[in-house]
């Protein structure tokens, strides 16, 4: 595989582009692997990079039962932050936050790693209380990109919101959290796909996992579309239908509920706004940046009843648009290009787990709510050491499944049990 | 949208409803065993097929109601009052 450098895209300009290889592998699944992860996408293949680069295991197969990046990966709102309060969960963004500014050259790919702050508008003197108790607490606790803006400074960075006296939600300032961006979604993936496959790393695409084999308590391998798969240990990195895995290993119950959540993207636009702008006032929420290609990429609640299915519903695509022309009514003639959506695992607390399982050599990696994107990092580089040392790292100590027998909810929101509720 | 046969009022838009959750999770005595609570409050078996619900007509009725409907393909095959006796004290069809 050829090596991205300045020389070489000089080299293969002035040489007819002739001489790139293939990004990675299309490999036949082998009958054993020591380590099988289900799910090509952003997660199961950072984990099995940083298996095979952190730990040393290359005997890894990820195996996708459609295309990688085809899921969530694909389906997202591109947004990396670590505005996070509460303890494991603020060290565990901040770590991926830190992969992230390194990864592209670690990958040698471009990921496109943008870092254009997050700003989080304020609309009342409790918002700013709120906003200001948390990013507070991120200062003391080791992250001090955190900041209170005035309505002066938030005008001079991004002067076309909707600061008008007739406004719906008059703006009182804002919460910044500069070294937050945007990557580019694909090149993650292809990235994570083809430095995984250098490092001998099988990627099996249009493989459906049919049935988990056991031994008794232990998981041995796997039924596959593609044939039966023998795997010493077992990751699952599969989003949205993590119950449905978890039933073919013949187990029930986990502390999640499949929702979709959709997202936008306008025609392509002139550069309009340079950050990660985020609105959320009561039942409304949108957040919102803008491509390197120039479409408004945006989003806002999940359709609010449980779902497996990828499609979104009308009135949310409304609330959206009402959103965003009380917060941008410079958009109001801009056309919609496209929109979709993506059924996410909403844990009971709103974070995820990267998780032991009652099984051994059965690891789970789940629950990632809006959030998996930023995470993917951090969430592979902890779940390969899970999975490589079968103990969870003392960062990752509280994301297992059974943090709420112990008491413990990692609730950013204060939202309670619900699933639905952690947006 | 989902269009939802409400027992008390006929059929409506599921945006006049609120989505309450699985409808099947009953909560244990108050003095059972923690691990009962613990699976009641917090596990679920998320199924990706007919599953029942509960709803609240908020911007109807305001009536809790059980639905069967099938979380792949939204389509609903059943709807009743989620207290039989308040339905009854109100000659709804139950």
């Amino acid at each position: 595989m050829t090596r991205f450098s300045a020389w070489n895209v000089f080299w293969q300009g002035i040489s007819g582009q002739e001489g790139w290889t293939r990004q990675w592998r299309d490999p036949e699944p082998k009958p054993h692997y020591d380590v099988v992860v289900v799910g090509g996408g952003l997660h199961g293949l950072a984990t099995a990079y940083y298996l095979a680069k952190n730990h040393g295991v290359r005997n890894v197969a990820v195996l996708e039962k459609g295309w990688i990046g085809g899921g969530n990966a694909g389906r997202n709102t591109t947004i990396v932050r670590s505005n996070y309060t509460q303890p494991g969960n603020r060290e565990f963004y901040e770590d991926s936050l830190k992969l992230w500014e390194e990864l592209s050259h670690d990958l040698n790919y471009n990921v496109m790693f943008s870092q254009r702050s997050h700003i989080t508008l304020l609309h009342s003197p409790g918002a700013v209380d709120a906003a200001s108790r948390n990013y507070n607490t991120m200062r003391l606790t080791g992250n001090s990109d955190a900041e209170i803006w005035s309505l002066g400074q938030l005008k001079e960075a991004v002067p076309h919101l909707n600061y008008g006296a007739d406004a719906r939600f008059p703006i009182m300032g804002a919460a910044v959290h500069k070294r937050a961006g945007t990557a580019r979604h694909d090149a993650v993936v292809w990235g994570y796909a083809r430095a995984a496959d250098q490092l001998g790393v099988d990627i099996i695409q249009n493989c459906e996992v049919t049935g988990i084999l056991r031994e008794g308590g232990k998981v041995t391998g796997l039924e596959t579309s593609r044939g039966k798969i023998s795997a010493g240990k077992l990751g699952l990195a599969v989003a949205g239908n993590t119950s449905r895995l978890w039933n073919m290993a013949g187990m029930s119950h986990l502390p999640i509920e499949s929702h979709k959540l959709q997202a936008f993207v306008s025609e392509p636009l002139k550069p309009l706004l340079d950050q990660v702008v985020v609105f959320g006032m009561g039942g409304a929420h949108f957040y919102i940046s803008q491509s390197d290609k120039g479409g408004m990429v945006f989003g806002g609640d999940l359709d609010w009843y449980k779902s497996y299915a990828q499609k979104g519903n009308l009135p949310i695509v409304q609330d959206v648009a009402e959103a965003a022309m009380s917060v941008l009514p410079c958009l109001g003639r801009v056309r919609l290009l496209r929109h979709w959506s993506g059924v996410v695992d909403m844990s009971m607390d709103g974070t995820h787990f990267i998780s032991k399982t009652p099984l051994d050599n059965l690891y789970l990696n789940a629950g990632w709510n809006y959030g998996g994107f930023k995470a993917t990092p951090a969430a592979g580089t902890y779940f390969a050491d899970l999975i490589a040392n079968d103990r969870p790292h003392q960062v990752i100590a509280n994301h297992d499944l059974r943090r709420f027998e112990r008491g413990i909810q990692l609730d950013e929101r204060g939202a309670g049990p619900d699933p639905k509720l952690h947006g | 949208m989902i269009r939802i046969p409400c027992p008390f009022c006929g059929t409506r838009d599921h945006s006049e409803f609120a989505h309450g959750g699985d409808g099947s999770v009953t909560y244990p005595n108050l003095d059972a065993p923690m691990q009962d609570w613990h699976d009641a409050v917090f596990q679920r078996e998320n199924i990706c097929g007919v599953q029942v619900e509960t709803w609240q007509h908020v911007n109807g009725c305001r009536m809790w109601i059980l639905v069967e409907r099938d979380t792949m393909t939204h389509e609903i095959h059943s709807v009743r009052p989620a207290h039989a006796g308040m339905a009854k004290a109100l000659g709804a069809a139950s």
